[in-house]
């Protein structure tokens, strides 16, 4: 059909493409480069909380992008990826405690151990539609604290008390002496980075395309030869697998895990930044990071019972006026001022 | 022996308050086909306007029925404000409303009656353990409650034309509007009876449980429990299914898990029937052409 039009007529169409394929090479390097400046310098502008809160905003932003990949992309609406946060953050805080590992061997295992039971939640997640997985991960995200808690695994997770971890020291190799602090900020770009890459990498590919196609239209997707099922679970494994690298860095950055830190506030948090932020789109996770991590500390000033409210008004109003976020927006935008320009 | 009488009898009890919320779930599923994650909250919030109405003088009964009334009516103007604009949506978007509903009404109640734990009176006269020192006049008194509302519902949409409009509005919404039947506002009402039957509900539940913002989150879960084994689109079956859970419940903290992991039972409930048996006991099962 595209060819046809292509023969028709050809002037239309190769016009719109260059607009953003063409991008000159020294243009690219510019992006990364001012890119790679606004994300180090608040290591060294910053004082150490803002710089701390900072490093969350980072941490829940990838957590929102894991939460993306499946609910977002292959549109298996999940309310309960705090379990998958708990998950890493304990398996993290387990490893450093008890055994004594060092924060960046607790990484692998972290993922490995979400990424599985994930795929093992992607199974029965298959045979729920729409609004019954949304409301078995939601039960799920309610049960956590009390599994947590519970007196068979105590001797591990520590029970209701939780466990205290230390976060790592900046490694001797690093010039000009950074404070642990300003270590972990940059642990936390350097392995949200990493993951942000791969999922960008992961939806522009032809495995992307699947599982938009999955989510869009599933009887379609199957039709052309795509094995639903199977990408349903995988993205389902992606997703908790990113949610709980997420959590382990939350768990050393924060220093210590317990139940209670892990409620169904943790999922709707995670959602909500989804929301805001903008649901399938990759840059618009870092967007709700930074909201759900600002904006409650503002609206905590005005009363505890505050950050709920204002949260739920903005999730609804967000859902009413700006259903694609924060990035929709900028999206829109930015076409604005091309259609102009 | 007698500890298991009891704590069947016991799970009954608690059963019959899972049945009344699991109740308000069916009815909202079968007048919009959604399930209200915000359930629980909007029940707790009229019983808290039942607290202050009671607090204010107000003779019981009355207070009762004035919180079913208010309650409907939140109900209904929730349909129309937030769901209605949103009715052709995606279903990402409805469970983004009832999260934010979720927030906002939990969170408010909290906001205007604070987090302090308050007693909730009971209607029912405690005159002294019944039937042996099995059961509570409150015990009693709720579930005889429940039933009423399950009679008057199955009464409502069996024998009333409204009834019958209502369960048109959800069987074929083209159809029923072709013969003059306003659908919309049939979703409407299906929100604010699910509304009033939540109040009672929480007005049962809160004197057991006393009365504190979060009070339903975990009744919420039980009762989705309830609906689903029951079948999610049958008004009998979900308060079979409220009254098992309660006794499942009940069995499972006494003799299986203990009572700290009480809402993993509900948990590994749902996911339970979902995989085995998503239809529920006497829910119809449900093809659908592609």
């Amino acid at each position: 059909m595209s060819a046809s039009e292509n023969v028709a007529i050809p002037a239309t169409i190769p016009q719109a493409v260059p607009v953003r394929r063409g991008m000159p090479a020294w243009q690219v390097a510019l992006v990364v480069l001012g890119g790679l400046v606004v994300a180090i310098a608040p290591a060294f502008v910053l004082e150490s909380f803002p710089l701390f809160q900072l490093t969350m905003a980072v941490i829940m932003g990838l957590a929102v992008l894991g939460l993306n990949m499946v609910t977002g992309f292959n549109g298996q609406i999940s309310l309960g990826h705090g379990a998958f946060f708990a998950l890493g953050a304990y398996a993290t805080a387990i490893l450093m405690s008890h055994l004594d590992w060092s924060f960046w061997a607790t990484l692998p295992v972290s993922a490995a151990v979400c990424g599985l039971v994930g795929y093992g939640i992607g199974f029965p997640a298959l045979r729920l539609g729409g609004l019954y997985l949304a409301l078995t991960t939601f039960s799920l995200a309610v049960a956590v604290p009390q599994i947590l808690k519970h007196k068979s695994i105590e001797d591990w997770t520590g029970g209701v008390q939780g466990l205290f971890l230390v976060k790592p020291d900046a490694p001797a190799w690093m010039p000009g002496g950074l404070s642990a602090d300003q270590w972990m900020y940059f642990v936390a770009i350097g392995v949200s980075g990493v993951c942000f890459l791969l999922c960008w990498n992961l939806i522009r590919g032809r495995i992307g395309r699947a599982l938009m196609a999955t989510r869009d239209h599933p009887t379609a997707a199957e039709a052309m030869g795509m094995d639903t099922a199977t990408l349903k679970t995988r993205a389902f494994a992606v997703s908790a697998m990113v949610t709980g690298i997420a959590g382990s860095l939350s768990a050393v950055a924060v220093e210590f895990v317990a139940p209670d830190s892990f409620s169904l506030m943790v999922s709707i948090t995670l959602f909500v930044g989804m929301v805001v932020g903008g649901v399938a789109s990759i840059l618009g996770s870092l967007f709700g990071g930074l909201f759900v991590l600002f904006v409650p500390n503002i609206a905590e000033a005005i009363s505890k019972a505050a950050p709920g409210v204002i949260y739920g008004i903005l999730l609804i109003a967000f859902l009413f006026i700006l259903p694609d976020g924060f990035a929709g927006l900028l999206r829109r935008i930015a076409a604005r001022l091309r259609g102009r320009g | 022996m007698d500890g298991f009488a009891h704590q069947i009898i016991a799970g009954i009890a608690t059963g019959g308050i899972y049945a009344s919320v699991a109740l308000a779930l069916v009815m909202i599923y079968q007048a919009t086909h959604h399930v209200n994650f915000a359930q629980g909250e909007m029940a707790t919030l009229s019983t808290f306007i039942a607290w202050s109405m009671v607090e204010a003088g107000i003779p019981y009964w009355l207070a009762f029925l004035g919180t079913v009334v208010v309650s409907f009516i939140i109900g209904v103007l929730v349909e129309r404000l937030l769901m209605r604009p949103v009715q052709n949506a995606p279903v990402l978007t409805h469970v983004g409303v009832f999260i934010g509903l979720l927030l906002i009404v939990g969170n408010m109640t909290g906001w205007i009656f604070g987090y302090t734990t308050k007693v909730f009176p009971s209607p029912f006269a405690s005159s002294g353990p019944l039937m042996g020192g099995l059961v509570s006049a409150h015990e009693l008194g709720s579930t005889a409650v429940t039933l009423v509302v399950l009679i008057l519902v199955f009464l409502f949409f069996r024998y009333t034309s409204l009834g019958l409009a209502m369960r048109a509005a959800a069987y074929n919404p083209r159809s029923a509007r072709l013969v003059g039947i306003r659908v919309g506002w049939m979703l409407a009402l299906g929100w604010g009876l699910a509304a009033a039957i939540g109040a009672v509900a929480g007005m049962m539940v809160a004197p057991v449980v006393f009365l504190d913002p979060t009070m339903m989150t975990g009744i919420l879960l039980y009762a989705f429990a309830g609906a689903l084994i029951g079948g999610i689109d049958n008004p009998l079956g979900a308060v079979i299914g409220g009254f098992a859970v309660g006794v499942l419940e009940n069995l499972a903290g006494a003799y299986v898990v203990g009572t700290e992991l009480k809402l993993t039972v509900a948990l590994a409930i749902i996911i339970g029937v979902l995989v085995v048996r998503p239809s529920g006991l006497l829910g119809r099962v449900v093809t659908s052409r592609v």
